[in-house]
Formats: C-alpha cells, structure tokens, sequence
C-alpha cells in the first residue's frame, strides 16, 4: 500500500510546488516572491522526507533539517533588508 | 509491517500533502499579500508536520526503538514560520503593499 501511496503524495506535493513557483514568477511585490520561496522550501522538505521514506533510509533527515535552517536565515535575511536597506546593523 | 502500521502511515502522509496543496493553493488564489500570508503558514507547517509524524510511524517501526530526532524539524518548522511571517509582514507594511478594500487595520495611518 505504500508503494502506491507515496508517488500519489508526491505527485500532490508537486502540484502545491507547481502554484508555488506560479506565485514567485507572478507575483505583483517584492515580498510575494519572498513568500513564495519560503513555501517552496518547505515543500522541497516535505518532498526529502517522503524520498526518505520511500528509500527507507535515514540519511534524508540531516538534508531535510539542514534545508529547513538554510531557508529560515535566508527568509530572514531578505526581511531585514526589505526592512532596513541593511542586513546587519 | 503490519497492515495497520502501514495504513496509519498512509493517512499521516495524505493528510500532510493535502495540507501542503491547500496551503499551495491559498498562496496562489487568495487577493493581497495580508491574506495570502495565512495559507502556507498554517496549512503548510501542519502539512510538514503530518509528513514527519509518518516518518516517525514508519522508522520507528523498522525495529530500532522509538525514533524521536524526526521531531527536530517539526519543532524547528513549529518556531521559525511565525518568526519569518512576521518579519515579512513587517517588511510588507514598511513598503505599503497594496491590499484590497476588505482587508481591515491600516496600522501606517496611525
């Protein structure tokens, strides 16, 4: 049963990440598309942690926690500077 | 594997990318950047969060004892959503984004 479960869940994690990237390639400000990258990270973790069970492997989660901090300094690291003009002050 | 172990497994992960389509999908359909900011940061964490609790199920299961470091990232995911969709709604109200009639508090005017 899993093996047809999980390429169901990633054929439908995939369309969420398909409307993600409408959103960034479309979208009207500058914080819509920051928006729309933090949601396609969180997919792409989604995604890993799937493959990791599909694999049976524990490896994926190390990628999965490394891409869930990446994503969070860089989201930030945008914020602040739409919010400043600065990164660090 | 038993079968129930692995039905439980298979809700945990419907339920997970359904969240994520949902929050997909209110990120593109929803009118200003106030109410889109809702969709992903709910629906898709819970999304995030239905997927690890699968893979805590299915690694646990394996035969190696209660596997718990799965709860990193929920609990990582759990505390920075909010803290990120703060700071861009901040940034969003500093550059005066633009926002439909509907959506209330115009906390620049005061």
């Amino acid at each position: 049963m899993l093996a047809y479960v999980i390429p169901l869940c990633m054929a439908i994690v995939g369309v969420a990440m398909v409307l993600n990237l409408l959103r960034l390639i479309q979208g009207p400000d500058m914080v819509d598309r920051v928006l729309a990258l933090d949601t396609l990270y969180i997919n792409a973790l989604a995604l890993i942690v799937l493959l990791g069970i599909w694999l049976a492997s524990d490896l994926f989660f190390e990628a999965a926690l490394l891409i869930a901090v990446m994503g969070f300094v860089g989201t930030v690291a945008v914020a602040k500077y739409l919010l400043h003009g600065d990164i660090i002050d | 594997m038993s079968f129930w172990i692995e039905a439980l497994i298979c809700l945990f992960l419907i339920v997970g990318s359904l969240f994520a389509l949902v929050g997909a999908i209110g990120l593109y359909r929803l009118p200003d950047f106030f109410t889109r900011l809702h969709g992903p940061t709910k629906a898709t964490t819970l999304g995030v969060g239905g997927m690890i609790i699968a893979s805590m199920i299915f690694f646990g299961s394996q035969g190696e004892g209660l596997s718990l470091h799965e709860l990193l990232i929920t609990l990582f995911l759990f505390i920075t959503a909010p803290v990120s969709a703060h700071m861009l709604a901040k940034a969003a109200m500093q550059q005066r984004v633009k926002y439909i009639e509907k959506t209330q508090g115009k906390p620049w005017d005061q």
